[in-house]
């Protein structure tokens, strides 16, 4: 066991190279590794603690995997990665432990979902079980929309197509909320805005400063905890059912959000990989 | 600052500041990955996969 923090990366972000500079700021030992060069036997020596930030879920996924298993840390551990990587599995968490949340439906028939999308009632969302930055999310107006997608889906060839996630269409104003969580705390929100139904940034959103109310935190933690904490960004949409959770993110990006709320994200990420390496010391 | 000469453009690059995992931009407009240091070598950076993202 190495006393030093790791930052397991594959794809080099402005987002890990703003981690590198807050572990030096801090003055926390931090080694940057590089994920196509890791090739790790299980139960070696590993770093104390591993921050995980690579952009490709599997990689992520089997690295953390490895070092959870080699006695390391992991920053998020595996079973908070394999929650959040899989939307039904995020949703299933939140309802589970009562968090806010679009009411959500799985199909795995091609009938069955277009049933399903009549009794939510168009528009509805269908979303693909794994993906981010919004790819793939696509809203249905109509039962034509939904025949001519789902057709689409069934002959696509992996079997995670076959399987329909569906959720209410929440008509929000124009702009949904990401929160910032880093182990117990919530440390800053954004909203993002956009024309777009989908305001992810990086799909042309753009960020302000969300204030942290009261509702805002409950709801914010609530949902890290129903996933298994960790270092994460949930998104929530406003609506007239009060604030929902729409999902949750294990590698969150955060250079658009640094500035804009004044808090400085990779220096508390940094910090609070540095209280996990005392507790380990 | 050096330039370098790759299958897919011209580079300008400085080696003492480069990372693995870099993305660099050609003067083809080609995107390279940085994948090794010693020697220096690039590949072509992936598009962005279906199990990509936060």
């Amino acid at each position: 066991m190495t006393d030093s923090v790791a930052v397991v990366y594959d794809r080099l972000r402005e987002e890990e190279r703003l981690l590198f500079d807050a572990f030096e700021r801090v003055g926390v030992p931090c080694t940057p590794l590089y994920a196509a060069t890791i090739a790790i036997e299980l139960g070696a020596a590993a770093p104390a603690v591993v921050l995980q930030r690579c952009v490709s879920q599997w990689r992520g996924l089997s690295l953390a995997r490895a070092y959870q298993a080699a006695g390391s840390v992991v920053l998020n551990r595996p079973e908070v990665i394999e929650v959040c990587g899989d939307k039904l599995a995020t949703s299933a968490a939140l309802v589970r432990h009562g968090v806010p949340t679009p009411r959500t439906s799985v199909a795995v028939d091609r009938d069955a979902a277009l049933a399903e999308a009549e009794r939510l009632g168009y528009p509805v969302v269908i979303k693909p079980l794994v993906g981010s930055w919004g790819r793939l999310v696509a809203r249905l107006e109509s039962r034509a929309a939904a025949e001519a997608l789902l057709e689409y889906k069934e002959v696509l060839g992996g079997p995670e197509h076959k399987v329909h996630y569906l959720q209410e269409y929440i008509d929000k104003p124009g702009r949904d909320v990401r929160a910032f969580v880093i182990g117990d705390e919530v440390v800053a929100a954004i909203y993002r805005t956009s024309d777009d139904w989908i305001t992810n940034t990086a799909r042309g959103g753009v960020a302000s400063n969300c204030p942290l109310t009261e509702d805002l935190i409950a709801v914010t933690l609530g949902a890290a905890r129903a996933v298994g904490g960790g270092i994460l960004a949930i998104d929530l949409v406003e609506s007239a059912r009060g604030l929902l959770v729409i999902e949750v993110n294990h590698t969150m990006e955060f250079r658009n959000s640094i500035t804009t709320t004044g808090v400085d994200i990779p220096g508390l990420i940094a910090r609070h990989a540095a209280a996990q390496l005392e507790l380990v010391a | 600052m050096q330039l370098i000469d790759t299958p897919h453009g011209r580079l300008t690059l400085d080696p003492a500041t480069l990372m693995l995992g870099e993305l660099l931009v050609t003067d083809e407009g080609a995107e390279l990955e940085v994948v090794g240091l010693e020697p220096l070598r690039f590949e072509l950076a992936p598009e962005e996969a279906e199990d990509w993202g936060e």
